[in-house]
């Protein structure tokens, strides 16, 4: 077995008692408040390792992603702090810069931190927005179900309360309530999968009896999803110009919401 | 010579790393598929260039789309590898300790076999001598189940055969892990799990199933290519490959 990994373990534990801006902590896992070292201890930290041992890193941290991306689990900056980068965390932000321009010129993936609080990454995919990638040319049955229920949820002004989903889906004949040929236990591909991966947000609503849960856009959503393509496609539906949905326009058009523009990745 | 890297060839990787592997006419109706979305200049015969450029790039990742054949079905198959183990690296981010050795005994078991195959009886009982956490019959069925859905492992008929993509990926580690050991393809000198064996004592070479079909093909008697013998199995059908539709 593959003792790379616990060798690596006894450095680390020695390595982070000695790094500066490591906290004391009240937490039991420090490295959750893994604090960025500064630009000086970057460059004293580079220093001392070769570049081969960077570029290994880089592969390592670009891997990571990658394995995380394919569950489309975002990926925590403690952990990858914690299981990859671990003796060399001390240069984390030139890794990064370097994970994020392979991520972004080799396998055509963006690194988006949707969460700056918690420091949480994903990748979102470049080359989505040409031509013939619309959502419902899309062979995967899933990404159709998301994309109906995304487009509900933005044209009903951001948030729905999950009736409102489940009469819609049971209206497409696909019944929440029983288990459906391509989706399996629908309830859950909606309220768990799809929240996990963090294209919605399944939010109870306080003093309901019983219990109901209202549904938004989730940051990974916010962040691929295009909403004035979304208009486009109701547009088509409905024999309508988009811009008649007036508020949605504004809101799909607004700078906040361009997401990436169709194009080749960078050509650096 | 490697060109520059465009949104074809990313496009092209992004599919290989969602499917793992793709048999070679998925891989022809892809680069075509690809080179027309992003409006590339494409030639059908210039897949092997297309696919090197992909890898000078993805070298420095230590990854490679490797191309290897299915003992199954004789085609070829390009599969996305990890070139950096002399281990079972890449499979222990989604899996347990106790899990990978379970798997490495299913391994054992399959080298070890005259057919390439393991019964999932076979694989029980080797459980008997694990020395991480033992695992119970229903996990080690869910196991199972798993590593068929992650492609390592392939199934029929409750035996179970190292995938094609495994054995693409896994070669250099198979190599070094079993040594003498593994049976090697006289044919295509490919190692060798589904294969014909020749009877001459003092012979014995092994010929992957798909390459005796193709060497033997037509021939009334068949012979041993290196002893010259009698090959007294049964030379199965070439099986020609399927017309992929365009994804």
């Amino acid at each position: 077995m593959s003792n790379r990994k616990r060798l690596s373990n006894t450095q680390s534990s020695s390595q982070a008692r000695k790094h500066p801006g490591s906290p004391s902590t009240q937490e039991e896992d420090e490295d959750v408040t893994f604090t960025q070292p500064s630009t000086s201890q970057v460059q004293r930290g580079l220093q001392k390792v070769t570049e081969a041992q960077v570029e290994q890193k880089t592969a390592e941290v670009v891997q990571y992603f990658l394995v995380k991306e394919q569950r489309k689990v975002p990926v925590r900056r403690a952990d990858l702090v914690k299981h990859v980068l671990k003796e060399h965390r001390n240069i984390y932000p030139e890794i990064l810069k370097r994970a994020a321009r392979t991520l972004d010129q080799v396998f055509g993936l963006k690194l988006v931190e949707i969460d700056p609080k918690n420091h949480l990454y994903v990748l979102i995919n470049n080359l989505e927005t040409s031509e013939g990638a619309s959502p419902i040319n899309s062979t995967d049955p899933k990404r159709g179900l998301l994309f109906v229920i995304l487009s509900v949820i933005f044209m009903k002004g951001g948030v729905v309360r999950e009736n409102v989903i489940w009469n819609l889906l049971k209206k497409l004949r696909v019944d929440p309530g029983e288990k459906h040929e391509d989706f399996g236990d629908v309830k859950k591909v909606v309220t768990d999968e799809f929240v996990r991966q963090r294209y919605l947000e399944f939010v109870r609503i306080p003093h309901t009896e019983p219990v109901e849960h209202e549904l938004r856009w989730g940051q990974r959503a916010e962040k691929e999803v295009s909403k004035s393509k979304i208009l486009d496609v109701m547009g088509q539906l409905h024999d309508r110009d988009p811009q008649s949905w007036s508020q949605q326009y504004r809101e799909a058009h607004s700078s906040q919401n361009s997401t990436q523009q169709p194009g080749s990745s960078s050509q650096r | 010579m490697s060109r520059q890297m465009g949104d074809s060839h990313r496009r092209f990787l992004q599919t290989m790393m969602a499917s793992g592997i793709i048999d070679e006419s998925g891989a022809k109706a892809l680069h075509q598929h690809c080179c027309e979305t992003h409006s590339t200049q494409y030639a059908p015969d210039r897949l092997d260039d297309f696919i090197d450029t992909i890898n000078s790039k993805l070298q420095p990742m230590f990854m490679q789309i490797r191309k290897g054949m299915s003992e199954d079905n004789g085609h070829q198959h390009y599969a996305l590898v990890n070139m950096v183990e002399n281990d079972v690296t890449r499979m222990s981010s989604d899996y347990a300790d106790n899990e990978l050795e379970l798997f490495k005994k299913t391994m054992d078991l399959i080298v070890g076999s005259e057919d390439g195959k393991a019964s999932s009886t076979d694989i029980l009982n080797s459980t008997d001598s694990m020395t991480t956490k033992k695992l119970k019959k229903s996990e080690i069925e869910h196991l199972l189940n798993r590593l068929v859905q992650d492609k390592w492992l392939s199934e029929k008929r409750g035996e179970y055969t190292l995938s094609t993509r495994c054995i693409i990926e896994m070669e250099p580690y198979i190599r070094a892990m079993y040594q003498d050991q593994v049976k090697v393809c006289h044919i295509c000198h490919a190692i060798a799990f589904q294969c014909q064996i020749c009877e001459n004592p003092t012979c014995g070479i092994k010929i992957h199933n798909p390459c005796v079909a193709r060497y033997f093909k037509g021939r009334t008697e068949p012979r041993c290519p290196a002893c010259e013998d009698f090959w007294p199995h049964e030379i199965p059908e070439v099986r020609r490959p399927r017309s992929q539709s365009r994804r």
